[in-house]
């Protein structure tokens, strides 16, 4: 009988050895004579115990990890093709807390299938969402539903996905465009990495729903060029689907066409920002555009287009399969579904937790995260990257849900936190905020391009105690110019995470 | 060699609409970075301005202007790898290479150049050596891992 072993092809398991540990099992099953499978799927989302190797045993996949290549001669005279004890074993991979304690929406196949394999995609309830949308009398019926699931975009804007697709799909034209933004480029987040890694024929089906749903026939993926195992990975998906017709000029025999194209970016920040994405899209310096007109107005090449991040897009095939209202009874408030939060930083269990909104940063950080990967306490939490405010302890009992956690000072953005010890000094992170915003600065506004400059100097003084009294209130005077003279996010929030620091940790500020 | 390289480039994506990046990423692939002659070349084949293709160049951090080192190490400096101690790691490598962020080691053996995030944030700190992404990093690992890259002969010199 032969052994299907699971190893993952993710680029955070690849970082810390995965193609090394495949290599050693095939080495050492060949030489034991043992037949074994080796299958490289996407990552089940428990960072810290990559590599982690599955096993397919009679009573379902067993798990080991973090495994070292060192350790699989030992994992075989373990015998952990059979599911043997070894002190790397965590039982049943679906039986392990942190996991089954999640409800895994989006990234129901991630982990599970091999990600390029068009039977597993199709085995695991793949296309499902595409079907409904195809068999659906109009568009304006894939956009109700869309509206009735109450998705709203998981880039960090929040804005309600059904309502976008349906200004789109009332916009005038025959040539309309679906962007998916996948530059994720927050520190803290790589849901969306995740996620084209791992199942990467969803984000497809997604944009295809969204294509049918508003009448595009053209979609482009606009890739962080950061993320060079998600390029191959999707590269090699868009072949398949369109040799297997699940793309093209007929999708699924239906008649209607839908392709993509995948475009790579080239590492700046700001594209991120929707508009400035289509300034790079079109072959031009990301510089962000006035608003309005709106992008569902006259977007990619002035025309109508749909722009929505990876997660929003991935989520759009289970509401089609399962009906807007399924994804609804997830949530809480405004706030429905779910959403893939991602721990990072100083933590002991980062990785990927998909949950419906409304638990607590608490439940996020010690309870699945397990305090601070150094053993030290927690002293601040950035949720939402590097625009995002630092959260001290007093704010981790706030439901995470976009309206009470904004209310609460926060902003949940693209559902990333990054966890601080209490050696961090918050003077320092607060200057780094100006400091990236600086290097990263599209150069358009005069707030964002002058004000970050100006930010890391009077951070520095306050730092070297000149003046302290009056350059405090002159950072808080700028903060303010910054957060309402800026033309896009980026200079309009980069004071959030100075001013926290500000707040919650003054006395960095006096040292 | 280049104009050959910029050819491919052109060959390979010059028909897609608004498709400089793309060009200028061909370019780049091939030779490490765009060179001079690359700008009048592009900007005719795509009917634009040198001055167009040149602000795109000069807007985007992955267009380099001068050929790079032997390899490139792209050490993440934003928050999450910062909060496990990325920026021990920053310093210690400008020492052990002998140039700052954005230079090449004088040997050529090394460019180094901050990135910001690599989506590995659950693994923290990272870096990003010729386009492989290294994880967990400690100084130890860092080390080794530079050890590799810079002959001793070259080191000693």
């Amino acid at each position: 009988m032969t052994h299907i072993v699971y190893v993952p092809i993710d680029a955070t398991a690849r970082s810390v050895g995965a193609d090394d540990v495949a290599a050693a099992i095939a080495r050492e099953a060949a030489a034991r004579g043992e037949p074994v499978q080796i299958v490289r799927n996407g990552t089940r989302g428990l960072c810290w115990l990559e590599p982690l190797v599955e096993v397919a045993t009679p009573a379902g996949r067993v798990a080991y990890g973090p495994v070292d290549v060192a350790d699989v001669a030992a994992l075989f005279a373990a015998d952990f093709l059979r599911g043997g004890a070894h002190p790397l074993a965590h039982g049943r991979t679906d039986d392990i807390t942190w996991l089954e304690s999640q409800e895994r929406l989006t990234f129901a196949r991630v982990g599970i299938t091999d990600p390029l394999s068009l039977a597993d995609y199709r085995e695991h309830g793949g296309l499902r969402g595409l079907r409904a949308a195809l068999s659906a009398k109009t568009g304006s019926d894939i956009v109700e539903e869309v509206v009735r699931s109450g998705l709203r975009g998981r880039g960090g804007a929040a804005f309600p996905a059904g309502i976008k697709w349906r200004t789109v799909a009332g916009a005038p034209g025959p040539q309309k465009y679906v962007c998916c933004n996948a530059d994720e480029g927050d520190s803290g987040t790589f849901s969306d990495r995740m996620l084209m890694e791992g199942d990467p024929y969803v984000l497809l089906e997604g944009m295809t729903i969204a294509g049918l749903a508003v009448g595009a026939d053209q979609g482009y993926i606009y890739l962080r060029s950061e993320y060079p195992d998600a390029e191959r990975t999707l590269l090699a998906a868009i072949e398949a689907a369109r040799a297997a017709g699940w793309l093209g000029r007929d999708v699924l025999g239906s008649g209607r066409a839908f392709d993509i194209e995948l475009r790579r970016g080239a590492g700046a920040y700001i594209c991120g920002e929707e508009t400035a994405m289509l300034e790079s899209l079109e072959g031009k310096r990301g510089m962000v555009r006035p608003k309005p007109p709106l992008p569902a107005i006259s977007g990619l090449f002035g025309k109508p287009t749909v722009i929505n991040n990876v997660i929003t897009l991935a989520s759009v095939p289970i509401i089609l399969d399962r009906g807007g209202q399924y994804y609804a009874d997830y949530g809480m408030g405004r706030s429905r579904g779910t959403l893939p939060f991602q721990l990072a930083g100083n933590i002991k269990r980062g990785g990927l937790v998909e949950k419906a909104f409304g638990l607590t940063l608490r439940q996020l950080v010690y309870d699945f995260g397990g305090g601070t990967a150094s053993g030290r306490p927690v002293r601040a939490v950035q949720v939402g990257g590097p625009l995002g405010p630092y959260l001290p302890e007093s704010k981790f009992d706030v439901p995470l849900d976009y309206e009470a956690f904004a209310a609460a000072g926060g902003m949940i953005g693209h559902g990333g936190l990054v966890v601080f010890d209490d050696t961090v000094d918050m003077a320092l992170m607060a200057r780094y905020a100006m400091e990236f915003c600086a290097i990263e600065s599209c150069g358009k506004c005069t707030p964002c391009r002058i004000g970050s400059t100006r930010g890391v100097e009077v951070i520095d003084r306050i730092r070297k105690n000149e003046r302290r009294g009056p350059n405090l209130a002159l950072l808080r005077d700028l903060c303010d110019t910054m957060t309402h003279g800026s033309l896009c996010a980026m200079g309009g929030l980069t004071p959030a995470p100075v001013l926290s620091a500000l707040e919650h940790f003054p006395e960095d500020f006096q040292r | 060699m280049s104009s050959d390289a910029i050819d491919q480039a052109l060959a390979q994506s010059g028909h897609l609409p608004g498709g400089l990046l793309q060009v200028l990423h061909g370019i780049a692939d091939r030779l490490g970075h765009i060179p001079p002659e690359a700008i009048g070349r592009v900007a005719a084949a795509l009917n634009l301005s040198r001055a167009e293709v040149h602000g795109v160049v000069s807007f985007y951090h992955d267009f380099r202007s001068e050929p790079p080192g032997r390899h490139v190490l792209k050490l993440c400096r934003a928050e999450a790898c910062q909060a496990m101690g990325s920026e021990a790691l920053a310093g210690a490598l400008e020492r052990r290479l002998g140039c700052k962020f954005g230079e090449t080691s004088p040997g050529g053996a090394v460019t180094l150049e901050p990135v910001y995030c690599l989506g590995n944030c659950a693994a923290a700190p990272s870096l990003l050596l010729d386009g492989q992404l290294r994880g967990r990093l400690t100084g130890e690992r860092l080390d080794r891992l530079v050890d590799a890259l810079v002959a001793p002969a070259e080191e000693r010199a």
